[in-house]
């Protein structure tokens, strides 16, 4: 047998229910593909006793005949989800030594279905950025590497663990957060499928929150089935989380038929990009040959505010950002500066948060604190939510004219290196989401498959984004899509 | 419309972010650079639409108005930088 770590879910699942392997000789696999990849710094809180506890008791279960799809299945947590007992500090130092007396709802699904975690990933502070460089535990870094050349690349972020880990083997799968392309983008980067939901499918509760209109979690996985099987154990109605939608979740494995005959796939003109590579181009071109050969409607259409979705953007998630970070005081949890004497609580509040937030945080929730100041509210915040309703209209008028999906490049280029971006002002690191932020404005669902390498041997992915609460119909597009595609390369191991 | 650093100082002071005064200069640039991106939505007619408040059109669900939990006064105050015979403890706020 191949090694264990290198599996993917639907392959553990029946190899574990063949009773041809143990979730403890699974689990034991990817705690050694851990130890052996510290170089990656994608794992930042090693759970291994935990792993084992959970892998006995699921093999248990197993035998017991009472198995779920994802009972003994190790995965990686995003630092971003509260564990119990285990350190969750959203990758901040703000957050030092905080470990939650609760479980995230979606952790807590994953585990009651017999799921195993490995440990907690590396990420962007607070999810805010897109290379993994503003974390507090350091930069991950890609397994994939432009050639021979051994230069440190990202990949991607905001969830940049999960995408190096799941890329790496050092797991099955890993839960990811998605607010511009959190997953989407790091998934392109590394090689890997990630699929953001539709806003409401997912509890948001135990999650720290960024941007609460626009965060929704999702599974980072190593193809379309795996992430169909996980996405389902993720989603469901929870009363902890207002936004939560009571609808049932769907079988999204056994939507997987491959045919997508007569569905109508829209190809959005706006997503040409100046200065986009040609391979992202011909690669966008072959996806849609593909769809077309595998008998679906191709129709060119127009989503005209495209343009505006990035700076509407970073007006309304710094926004909602200021906001829900104004709970880092230094009272409740996390860390708190020390004080000289005569300092009084203003003078905690600035201290802890000037040493506990990293640039890019203070930056965020500063320019948030402007938009919704006195006097800028209008001008700012109103008008991006305004420009925010056209832009969920652009999609629901394609939707209206017949279109299933949308099959777009997922991110204007390939990983670049670890500090190229350093002297660039923010915002280029912004345009990084240009083709996945609309989809979190608009609210819909939204997957990245593998879909080819550049010349430099980086891999690339396409889009589709979907109908909302159509996530089964949007997996068996991209499931055909990644049948034409035949992407099967893996990162050299070098780590 | 361009940020001063005077501004710069009174949003970190609203965000209760202490930023050292040698700071306050870069930190202006940046925001004018953002500021500068997000301009950009001036050139969109949103004449008559109405601002997002919910990306689903969902009617949030009402509960009972109950107490669901409570007695957990130890958990509550587990990872507090400074709690005190039962209370979180902050710097003296009243003279």
């Amino acid at each position: 047998m191949t090694d264990l770590n290198t599996l993917k879910i639907a392959e553990a699942r029946d190899a574990l229910r063949k009773g041809d392997v143990t979730s403890l000789e699974l689990t034991e696999s990817c705690l050694g593909a851990i130890e052996a990849a510290g170089e990656l710094n994608a794992f930042v809180h090693n759970t291994p006793d935990l792993a084992r506890e959970q892998a006995k008791a699921a093999d248990a279960r197993i035998k017991a005949g009472d198995a779920p799809d994802m009972c003994g299945i190790p995965l990686g947590i995003k630092d971003l989800f509260c564990t119990k007992g285990v350190p969750s500090q959203a990758a901040s130092n703000i957050l030092g030594g905080f470990k939650p007396e609760y479980e995230s709802t979606i952790t807590r699904q994953l585990f009651d279905a017999g799921s195993v975690m490995l440990g907690k990933l590396n990420m962007d502070e607070f999810a805010m950025g897109s290379s993994n460089e503003t974390s507090c535990y350091g930069n991950v870094v890609n397994p994939w590497r432009r050639g021979n050349d051994d230069a440190q690349l990202t990949p991607g972020g905001s969830s940049g663990g999960s995408a190096s880990a799941v890329s790496a083997d050092l797991c099955l799968a890993a839960t990811g957060t998605d607010t511009g392309g959190s997953i989407r983008q790091p998934a392109a980067f590394t090689g890997i499928t990630g699929i953001k939901p539709t806003y409401g499918r997912c509890s948001r509760w135990g999650v720290v929150a960024f941007a609460s209109s626009l965060d929704q979690a999702g599974p980072m996985t190593k193809d379309v089935r795996d992430a169909a099987i996980m996405l389902e154990a993720m989603c469901g109605h929870d009363p902890m989380d207002s936004t939560s939608a009571d609808l049932t979740v769907p079988n999204f494995e056994a939507a997987l038929t491959g045919d997508i005959k007569g569905k109508t796939i829209g190809i959005p003109k706006e997503y040409h990009m100046d200065g986009m590579p040609d391979e992202i181009e011909k690669l966008w071109a072959d996806g849609r040959a593909m769809l077309q050969d595998a008998g679906a409607k191709i129709v060119d259409i127009s989503l005209p505010h495209t343009k505006y979705a990035l700076p509407a953007y970073y007006v309304i998630a710094p926004a909602e950002a200021s906001s829900n970070l104004a709970r880092y005081d230094g009272v409740r949890y996390g860390h708190r500066a020390t004080l000289e004497a005569g300092d009084g609580i203003t003078e905690m509040y600035e201290k802890t948060r000037a040493e506990g937030f990293g640039d890019e945080v203070k930056r965020r929730v500063m320019v948030g604190t402007y938009v919704l100041s006195a006097g800028f509210y209008d001008a700012y915040y109103n008008r991006a939510r305004k420009v925010r309703t056209l832009i969920k209209k652009d999609f629901e008028d394609v939707f209206a004219a017949g279109v299933d999906a949308i099959l777009t490049p997922a991110t204007p280029s390939a990983a670049f290196g670890l500090g190229e971006m350093k002297d660039a002002d923010p915002v280029q690191m912004y345009l990084n989401d240009v083709f996945t932020v609309t989809v979190n404005l608009a609210g819909l669902p939204g997957i990245a498959v593998p879909a080819g390498l550049d010349k430099q041997g980086l891999p690339l992915g396409l889009q589709l984004i979907g109908r909302p609460w159509e996530e089964g119909d949007l997996l068996n597009t991209a499931y055909a899509l990644e049948q034409s595609l035949g992407f099967v390369a893996k990162p050299s191991k070098w780590w | 419309m361009s940020i001063d650093i005077e501004t710069a100082a009174k949003v970190a002071k609203l965000a209760r972010i202490k930023v050292e005064d040698d700071a306050l200069p870069a930190l202006a640039q940046e925001f004018n650079d953002i500021l500068g991106f997000i301009e950009q939505l001036n050139e969109v007619d949103v004449e008559g639409v109405e601002p997002m408040v919910s990306v689903t059109p969902m009617r949030l669900k009402r509960r009972q108005d109950g107490v669901t939990d409570g007695d957990i006064q130890e958990q509550v105050l587990k990872n507090a930088p400074d709690a005190r015979e039962g209370f979180f403890a902050v710097p003296k706020v009243v003279e």
